[in-house]
């Protein structure tokens, strides 16, 4: 097999003047108002193009495009919650099987599975797992609103510290969510698969061609996409974007790539902006004081120096 | 602390929140659970109430954890509990198998809707009663319990709870969406007016404790790891030490013992309502929402002099045998609405053995019987020649 690299010697960058035309995933949804998810979701369809074959867990994604009649305008399946990377698998597996004996075509037909932050996270990261190290060909892109929205905003492991949801309640001795987000790109990363990108629908151009390259790359690939979700965010629906844009510059979510192990910076943040910031326009952090503030804004900086480490260690011309 | 365990008073609540208060108030102070329609509720009113009583709330990573969890939580010495719906229970059967198997006393609650697969999560089923019974592989015996309103599910749980304490066993609460979902009036009793078992605890010395030598009713004492008590827990077929025993005679004594703390006492645990049964023609047969709409259909239908009544289950397993096998001869016929395709009518068939016909009113899922079409089935009952 060769090397993402070599895959994409030859790559096209789509540019706002060449973006598809195409819809494969179409009108007739009802997601929210300002739904960060939604549009991140069309937006990779739009750079998979239509011959793509997707695969959606249970969420809230499935069911937002499912109800009247469907938004897919490409063959679609809904699995169960915790196993569209397994599925996926299975119809890269099975599809390669078929053109090897010469019954179907190759037509170029690209997989992609689309979950959830819980459905990654969570109940769907043994599936995840498995189908990384297994090789499969396929795309794997998590729209992370960081919770179980669908159900009604329950905490997932995505996530983040502080954020109050139905079953992580602020009050007098909880903040909210006690945890630290898990660090979903660097677990796939660390599958040592060809490809891995984190990405924000503020710019929108960079996250079509990160999914183009996904999906140009043979193997697998993991994109995970930061979704705004006003409704279990508690923001205006109207900021959606805003919050896409404040959560990479605050250096909360960088935008990075690992392409054949090596890290590069997307976008680097000269002049960040403090996390305060970021979090004071959703009211699931409202209850947050100074101090959490702070202990937020001290690892938040932590994790970006890594960042930076681990894109000097492993991309040292960059 | 322990005062806001039982919210004494009245309160118009669902379900779900009642499931909850009623674990509460049975003394359930670890709770490990997954989102999902329409059981979330339990879990979400858990995350807010447990900490209030000095319990622990755990969200897991999904439902197979979430019952991994409640296991360990209860050899832990806390009474515990998850919930779900469906497609979590499907996940949870696994490990309930390993509960059943190591005698692990927990409680699952079930709000069931309507299935297979994701099915429809926002509406009401009841297509998970044989799976409570036989859904996990191997030999054993289960008990469920089939609340029909807020306020049973209040009572229920605490059923649930003590069933589960007093013969060492996972009970499933099969509920289902509109009995989750429904908002009714919930009488809390005072909290010493609440009956709360716990599980036996080992009255012999350390040395000498066996984890699995049926006791007084054939179940044996539980101590918690930790205590000091020597403790070997394994989901292999194992002996009254708790060690492995790979030989059929070792599995023909631990089966034995699983199935007779059941059946050795079935008057303790069977539990079902009559309705204007003495003079009855026509016995309907429901369980859960299913009973609501039966109880309002012979209601109706004695109204109109039709003699029917209604025997409402409880406890759904284990089914009353004994009484149906009594009650077949002396009924014309005996009908049974659930939101399935026949489930525990076939159990009903089975029992009654052809000595009373037994007609099926079903509906796959999506609403609930209503009382019309039990009268219509009543009404054909009478009109058949004998």
């Amino acid at each position: 097999m060769i090397s993402a690299a070599e895959a994409l010697q030859d790559f096209k960058k789509i540019t706002p003047k060449t973006i598809p035309l195409v819809e494969p995933f179409s009108k007739g949804h009802r997601a929210c108002q300002g739904c960060g998810e939604v549009l991140a979701l069309r937006l990779a369809a739009k750079a998979v193009g239509m011959d793509m074959i997707a695969v959606s867990a249970t969420g809230c994604m499935e069911i937002i495009s499912s109800s009247y009649q469907t938004a897919w305008e490409t063959p679609w399946i809904h699995v169960a919650f915790e196993n569209a990377a397994a599925v996926a698998s299975g119809v890269e597996a099975g599809r390669k099987a078929l053109i090897r004996k010469g019954r179907i075509k190759d037509n170029g037909s690209k997989i992609v599975a689309f979950a959830g932050d819980g459905a990654t996270a969570d109940i769907g990261l043994q599936a995840l797992s498995g189908a990384l190290e297994r090789g499969h060909d396929f795309t794997y892109i998590c729209l992370d609103n960081e919770a179980y929205m669908n159900t009604g905003i329950q905490r997932s492991s995505s996530t983040p510290f502080g954020a109050m949801t139905t079953t992580s309640p602020p009050g007098k001795i909880s903040k909210g969510q006690m945890t630290w987000k898990k660090n979903m790109p660097m677990i796939a990363a660390a599958h040592n698969i060809p490809y891995v990108a984190t990405a924000s629908p503020a710019w929108h151009v960079d996250l079509m061609n990160k999914v183009k390259k996904a999906v140009t790359i043979p193997g697998p690939a993991y994109i995970h996409i930061y979704s705004p979700c006003p409704t279990g965010w508690r923001c205006p629906p109207e900021t959606s974007i805003e919050t896409a844009r404040k959560v990479v510059q605050s250096k909360v979510f960088p935008l990075f790539e690992v392409i054949d192990g090596q890290f590069i910076l997307t976008r680097d943040i000269k002049k960040p902006i403090p996390v305060e910031e970021y979090l004071k326009t959703q009211r699931r952090f409202s209850h947050l004081g100074p101090e959490d503030i702070a202990y937020i804004q001290k690892r938040v900086d932590a994790d970006w120096d890594r960042l930076l480490k681990l894109v000097q260690a492993t991309n040292p011309e960059a | 602390m322990a005062g806001k365990a039982v919210l004494t008073g009245t309160h118009f609540m669902n379900g779900d929140e009642a499931c909850c208060e009623g674990a509460l108030a049975a003394g359930c102070r670890f709770f490990a659970g997954y989102p999902i329609t329409p059981a979330t509720e339990v879990a979400e009113r858990m995350s807010r109430r447990l900490p209030q009583v000095g319990g622990v709330f755990v969200q897991m990573e999904d439902e197979i954890a979430s019952m991994a969890a409640i296991l360990g939580g209860s050899w832990g010495g806390a009474k515990s509990m998850t919930s779900t719906s469906g497609p979590g229970y499907s996940l949870m059967l696994e490990n309930i198998g390993l509960g059943l198997c190591t005698e692990t006393p927990c409680v699952v609650c079930n709000v069931q809707r309507a299935g297979p697969s994701t099915g429809l999560p926002t509406l009401v089923g009841q297509g998970d009663m044989m799976q409570a019974r036989w859904g996990s592989h191997g030999v054993y015996e289960v008990i469920a319990v089939a609340p029909a309103s807020p306020q049973e599910m209040f009572d229920f749980t605490i059923k649930a709870f003590n069933l589960s304490e007093e013969f060492r066993l996972p009970v499933t609460i099969l509920a289902d969406e509109v009995v989750g979902h429904m908002n009714e009036r919930v009488v809390v009793p005072p909290a010493d007016q609440i009956v709360v078992k716990d599980r036996l605890k080992p009255t012999v010395p350390k040395e000498s404790y066996l984890p699995y030598q049926p006791g007084p009713y054939g179940v044996a004492p539980m101590a918690n790891a930790g205590d000091g008590y020597y403790m070997h827990v394994t989901g292999l077929t194992h002996d009254e030490r708790g060690y492995p025993g790979m030989d059929a005679a070792t599995q023909v004594e631990m089966t034995t013992r699983l199935r007779d703390k059941i059946q050795n006492n079935l008057e303790r645990i069977l539990d079902y309502d009559t309705v204007m049964l003495d003079d009855a023609e026509v016995a309907v047969v429901a369980y859960g929402i299913s009973a609501r709409s039966a109880r309002g259909a012979v209601l109706a239908a004695r109204e109109r002099g039709l003699k029917v009544g209604l025997i409402k289950l409880n406890v759904v397993w284990p089914f009353p045998e004994q009484f149906f096998r009594e009650l077949a001869p002396k009924v014309k016929a005996m009908i049974m609405p659930e939101i399935n395709l026949g489930q525990m009518v076939l159990e009903l068939e089975r029992v009654v053995g052809g000595r009373c016909p037994v007609e099926l009113v079903a509906h796959p899922g999506g609403a609930i019987i209503t009382p019309d079409r039990i009268i219509k089935a009543v009404q054909a009952a009478l009109e058949e020649k004998p």
